[in-house]
């Protein structure tokens, strides 16, 4: 049963990581991104890693493929002539994939048929989560801490990389609001009846 | 038959593999550049998890979180280049990104 929900999980994974680097429209192919990472996290589920799983749609659906979708709608560009030159790329990228491929192919055999050992996502705890808290918190707390530091500064960068002070737009300027006293903005006149200013 | 480390090891090669032929014929585009990225840091994902997974070790998990971490953290940070480039340039032809060769 596992074994035939897993054929058809990883078909559909590698379908659409294929189709993500086929697709001629780039909106395509962050749909087709978006299945995988779906999928995948159907596999992960598969082995008992609910909270990884939920934490992939978290992050790679509900952001990163949504940063590429804006990026990719944003950007006035002419994807079809980007798409040139994919044929003649073909032949060189896949010799290179199947070299890879092999190489990988090679140490896993090498490694031999692994022995089958015990199949437990969450070792010592109730729940997932619980067993990745307990690592998580007690000896990977600095990994945590330094995680977090590097999405502060991925945060700042990207803030700063794609800021820019465009001359002639008119801002609010807090400091001349505030500073603002009566006597620069009315003025008492005494008109006289009759007269006018 | 009961599902084994080798599926999932396989699984998680052809998916590197795919991402890397990705770059490969994708060498104009940009953004379908890091989308292969994103897919070959998910299948080292999946390898890590599932090596957690069948040694019966949680580890596995934590390192790919980590690994989910970075990952954000670059597709936000290169997409943000990518926005600044195409301002500056008006496309995002990568073939001739060499301006800053000395």
């Amino acid at each position: 049963m596992e074994v035939i929900a897993f054929s058809i999980l990883s078909a559909i994974v590698l379908i659409a990581a294929f189709c993500v680097i086929a697709a001629r429209n780039p909106v395509h192919s962050v749909l087709f991104l978006i299945l995988a990472f779906f999928t995948s996290s159907g596999l992960l589920v598969l082995i008992g890693a609910e909270f990884l799983a939920m934490l992939l749609i978290v992050v790679y659906v509900g952001a990163v493929a949504v940063l590429f979708l804006f990026v990719v709608m944003m950007l006035d560009v002419d994807f079809v002539e980007l798409k040139q030159g994919f044929l003649n790329y073909a032949p060189f990228g896949g010799v290179v994939a199947l070299v890879f491929f092999a190489e990988i192919a090679l140490v896993a055999s090498a490694m031999g048929a692994s022995r089958p050992e015990a199949f437990d996502a969450s070792p010592n705890a109730e729940t997932n989560v619980e067993a990745i808290g307990q690592v998580m918190y007690t000896d990977y707390l600095l990994l945590f801490q330094i995680s977090g530091i590097v999405l502060l500064i991925a945060m700042i960068g990207a803030i700063v990389l794609t800021l820019r002070h465009r001359p002639g737009v008119r801002r609010q300027s807090v400091e001349d609001q505030t500073g603002r006293k009566r006597a620069d903005a009315v003025e008492l006149k005494d008109v006289r009846p009759g007269q006018g200013i | 038959m009961e599902l084994t480390l080798a599926h999932y090891l396989s699984l998680s090669a052809a998916l590197f593999t795919i991402g890397v032929f990705g770059i490969f014929v994708n060498r104009k585009n940009i953004i379908v550049i890091l989308m292969s990225l994103e897919l070959m840091l998910l299948s080292v994902n999946i390898n890590l998890v599932a090596f957690g997974a069948f040694n019966g070790d949680i580890k596995g998990q934590i390192f790919a979180m980590l690994v989910l971490t970075v990952a954000a953290a670059e597709a936000a940070v290169g997409l943000a280049i990518l926005v600044t480039y195409f301002r500056n340039r008006g496309d995002i032809a990568v073939e001739d990104v060499n301006l800053m060769r000395g």
